[in-house]
């Protein structure tokens, strides 16, 4: 049982590496023109179409406390399906599917603490690189609570 | 197999929708016990019932209708008349059907409802009929213990829920009844039952009991029923043929539809877009073909989804009648007019429940009982009436009672009580804001808590249920003599017309259903025409001032770009406010589509939409703009009252001749001229001091002088330092000169005192002859002034 082994899409922030199960990814699809929402937490990153749908996108930098995105840089689409729907999720670069072995995998160090605990479900230890496995659900559920009118007076 | 299920299924629905009818008939049927008509439909419902649910082996259903069809049948012959006691049983006996199907539904099977009591009513009535002996002894018997036994039936809508408690019930009480020691029954009973109702489960237990052998031998007694055979079978035929030209469908199914019609009109919209860039007449002609049918077939699916609101009016006689009984027995008559009003299924679904409550708020507060109904001298019987109309898109129901209304001072004496506002803020409020007061959450008025209501939860719940729905409530009422509440809802929401805006280089939609009217402001005029009054924007519009909200400001789009603007006029509630756009493009209809949960609740957008372009827009929610506007206007001065019903007008019209003048640099003031004895220019070698105070001396006297601009707080800017321009306002029998820096124009008209600016020495914000102006208030600043004389010894 120990040998059970599932596919992960992997994809990039700066140079951290992570990756979701691929049945929870739909697909990735390039940067897109977004709407972006007035007021709203700075994790969403705007609304998207897609075929008629809309979806909400979350930028994973602002989720996982990264910091912004470095001007000129496009973030790439990973539609990815919660419990809730279609989200997407902006990240920096795109890595292979890889699989990996239940057995190469710990939960989250105790020492890893901030708004990031919640969302990593543990750490596949690679040859030369951890793979962080992120939790979909956890990452899209974002709290809606919104900024003040900006002229709510000085 | 599934064939069967599929059977069932529409058996259930069916059977659901004759019962709910039956329920409406009933209540009818006791007000006019001798209507053939509203027997025979009745009697056709049961007979349908009985026969579907025998052919597919229900047997409990079939005897129990069988009952009551055989007792409507010898009501439709005229040989027993309908009353209270039997209607009671009678819908005792729906919910007994009801009960059974909603348990064929969870579970397959009849379920362990208890219908032998409701049975042997049913019988013994119908008996009642029968020439025999033996049946009319054993009828009188047994029409004692249904008197009894009646509370029982009366409680009849707790049916379902009594059920778990009926089974052990039974248990207890059927070894006890073969000992036939009633009393026992009773004893046993009450040992199983705690609450009260229960009891009356036992008594009806009891009564079934003692009945079941008498009533056993009876039930063959049919063959009055036989006769009238051949005319049910008639009669049911000829509903069978209305029953074909409708078909049942899946909700889902449309559903679905709609939203792929919500996706073929995007599409339209996209092609029609392109319709401008191609020149090639063929696909022109296609074009505009598609846009047609595409419309067509819009609003056909449109109206598969709507229902009509007697959907859900069907359920208020049945409500009105168990609720009017269990409050200490209160005459109630329900009216209804525009049943046929249509509303799309999720919005009817959507209101089901704050209309019930509404309902029940009426019969429990509302209509008085019968002996103050009298005292007050009104009919004894209240009316309750329901109206639905179709209104600028929008359908309105009204929900009128003819009692009490809501005593204005009590809901304030309770909000006060409550916490919810201070006395201060009490006693300025007019009738109909105090009325208002009684949406706020956790506030009740109800003199006591009853099962109905009066626990506080409910106007805030039904207000927020309605608003979600893009829907508005209002009330009113008069003390003494009655309150309506009124209700507006959207007709669908899946598909608005929208008027569609840009802003800060974002595109917006504003559904159309709030649209008043449009303004535009050339460049120039833009920066004149939108006036602030303590930094708040309004527009001067057709001389009323409009408060505006900018929604580069409000979204925080960045500020806005120098060049034309609009203005979209929207009302919310009563209450119009402009919003002020960059750019108004083309109205388009929309579909709606909802934020996802991680925007729900967001205070300016009720939803999103995908545009012809293909762009994604933000729908706005006038509601929530209007609520922002209202909270950023009113500031720290206005208490969370206000906030929860955004902007109070109180705007007042006053005609009179004014003074405009000017202090300080800018904005303008005005007196009422009636108010004013002369204006004099005065020279300022002139103006000698008096301990703290500047006088002159005008008209052998000595006149003080007030300097406005210091009375305010504002630096004076005066054009002429060489000479003071001074009102002379009488004041107390003497005259005091109000020193101002500019006289501006004497003015004649009308004008709109809107008071929602008040602050030290300004009582309101005037519009006269199209300008705005803040009135001084000065007996306010003279009574701040005239503390200082008394603190220094120099008097004047």
């Amino acid at each position: 049982m120990t040998t059970t082994s599932t596919k992960l899409c992997t994809f990039f922030l700066d140079d951290q590496f992570f990756g979701i199960e691929v049945a929870r990814v739909q697909e990735i699809i390039r940067y897109q023109q977004m709407t972006r929402v007035p007021l709203a937490p700075k994790t969403i990153g705007g609304l998207l179409s897609l075929r008629g749908q809309i979806v909400i996108t979350i930028d994973l930098r602002e989720r996982l406390g990264f910091p912004p995105r470095p001007e000129g840089r496009l973030p790439i689409n990973v539609l990815v399906r919660s419990d809730g729907g279609i989200e997407s999720l902006l990240v920096d670069d795109i890595g292979d599917v890889v699989e990996v072995d239940a057995d190469t995998f710990e939960p989250p160090p105790r020492t890893l603490r901030g708004i990031a605990r919640d969302m990593i479900r543990g750490v596949h230890k690679l040859d030369g690189r951890l793979l962080l496995l992120l939790d979909v659900n956890q990452v899209v559920s974002t709290k809606p609570t919104f900024e003040n009118s900006p002229n709510e007076k000085e | 197999m599934d064939e069967m299920q599929e059977i069932t299924r529409e058996f259930l629905i069916e059977s659901n929708d004759q019962v709910d009818e039956m329920d409406s008939i009933l209540v009818e049927l006791e007000k006019m016990p001798d209507s053939k008509e509203l027997l025979s439909t009745i009697f056709r419902a049961i007979h349908t019932i009985k026969g579907s649910g025998g052919t597919l082996g229900f047997k409990n259903i079939e005897r129990l209708s069988h009952a009551g069809e055989n007792l409507l049948s010898v009501m439709r012959d005229g040989r027993v008349r309908m009353d209270t006691e039997i209607a009671t049983w009678l819908l005792a006996m729906n919910d007994a059907i009801r009960c059974m199907l909603t348990s064929i539904e969870t579970t397959g099977a009849e379920g362990p409802t208890r219908t032998q009591a409701v049975i042997d009513h049913l019988t013994m009535y119908a008996n009642l009929a029968e020439g025999s002996k033996q049946a009319g002894r054993n009828a009188t018997r047994k029409r004692s213990q249904a008197v009894v036994a009646t509370p029982a039936g009366a409680g009849a809508g707790c049916v379902a829920s009594l059920l778990d408690l009926e089974e052990p019930l039974r248990d207890a009480a059927e070894p006890l009844v073969d000992a036939s020691d009633v009393t026992s029954v009773i004893e046993a009973a009450l040992e199983v039952a705690e609450a009260a109702s229960t009891v009356e489960q036992a008594l009806e237990l009891v009564a079934t009991s003692s009945t079941d052998e008498a009533s056993r031998p009876q039930q063959p007694v049919g063959s009055g029923v036989a006769v009238s055979e051949p005319d049910q079978e008639e009669n049911s035929s000829s509903s069978l043929a209305a029953a074909k030209s409708t078909i049942r469908v899946d909700v889902n199914l449309l559903d679905n539809l709609m939203d792929l019609v919500g996706e073929l009109v995007l599409t339209r919209n996209q092609i029609l877009q392109l319709t401008s860039k191609v020149d090639e007449p063929t696909f022109l002609r296609t074009a505009q073909k598609l846009k047609f049918l595409t419309s067509n077939l819009q609003e056909g699916i449109t109206k598969t989804r709507m229902q009509p609101i007697a959907m859900l009016w069907k359920k208020a006689p049945r409500l009105v009648r168990d609720l009017a009984a269990g409050c200490g027995g209160k005459k109630v008559k329900i009216e209804m007019s525009g049943a046929e009003t249509e509303l799309d299924k999720t919005i009817l679904e959507a209101i089901n429940d704050p209309l019930l409550h509404l309902l029940r708020n009426s019969v429990d507060h509302g209509i008085e009982t019968p002996a103050m109904r009298i005292k007050r001298g009104k009919p004894e019987t209240g009316t309750i009436s329901l109206r639905a109309y179709h209104e600028g898109g929008q359908v309105n129901i009204e929900i009128r009672d003819d009692g009490e209304g809501i005593a204005f001072q009590r809901v304030k004496q309770k909000a006060v009580e409550q916490g919810f506002i201070n006395a201060a803020q009490a006693a300025s409020l007019s009738d109909q804001e105090a009325l208002n007061l009684i949406f706020l959450p956790g506030l009740s008025t109800a003199r006591a808590v009853t099962n109905v209501s009066g626990r506080g939860v409910g106007m805030d719940v039904v207000k927020t249920n309605i608003e979600k729905i893009g829907g508005t409530i209002a009330v009113r009422s008069e003390p003494g003599k009655g309150t309506s509440l009124n209700i507006k809802l959207p007709l669908t929401l899946a598909i608005v017309p929208a008027l569609i805006v840009a802003s800060g280089g974002e595109q917006f939609a504003i559904p159309q259903a709030n649209l008043i009217e449009l303004v535009r402001l050339e460049a120039e005029a833009a920066s004149r025409e939108i006036e602030r009054i303590h930094g708040f924007p309004v527009y001067r519009r057709r001389g009323n001032l409009l408060p505006l909200v900018e929604l580069n400001a409000e979204l925080d789009l960045g500020s806005r770009s120098e060049g034309s603007l609009s203005i979209v006029v929207l009302q919310v509630d009563g209450d119009q406010f402009g919003v002020v756009v960059e750019e108004i493009y083309d109205t388009e209809e929309i579909v709606v589509k909802p934020l996802g949960p991680q925007l729900k609740g967001h205070p300016c957008f009720s939803g999103a939409t995908i545009l012809g372009s293909g762009h994604v827009a933000l729908i706005l929610d006038a509601w929530g703009l209007a609520k922002r506007a209202g909270s950023t206007a009113d500031e720290e001065s206005r208490s969370a009252v206000a906030r929860d019903f955004g902007p109070l007008a109180a705007v007042n019209e006053v005609v009179e001749s004014w003074l405009l003048f000017r202090v300080g640099t800018d904005g303008q003031l005005a007196l009422p001229m009636s108010g004013i004895s002369r204006l004099e220019k005065i020279d300022v070698k002139k103006v000698e001091r008096s301990g703290h105070h500047e006088v002159v001396q005008y008209r052998g006297q000595i006149m003080p002088l007030v300097r406005i601009a210091t009375a305010l707080g504002i630096e004076s800017a005066s054009a002429d330092p060489r000479s003071l321009q001074v009102i002379v306002y009488p004041k107390s029998g003497r005259d005091v000169g109000l020193v101002v820096d500019e006289i501006l124009d004497i003015v004649q008209g009308q004008s709109l005192l809107d008071t929602r600016h008040v602050e030290h020495g300004v009582a309101g914000c005037a519009v006269i002859q199209d300008r705005v102006a803040d009135l001084l208030d000065v007996n306010a600043l003279l009574a701040a002034w005239e503390v200082a004389p008394q603190l220094s010894p120099v008097a004047a």
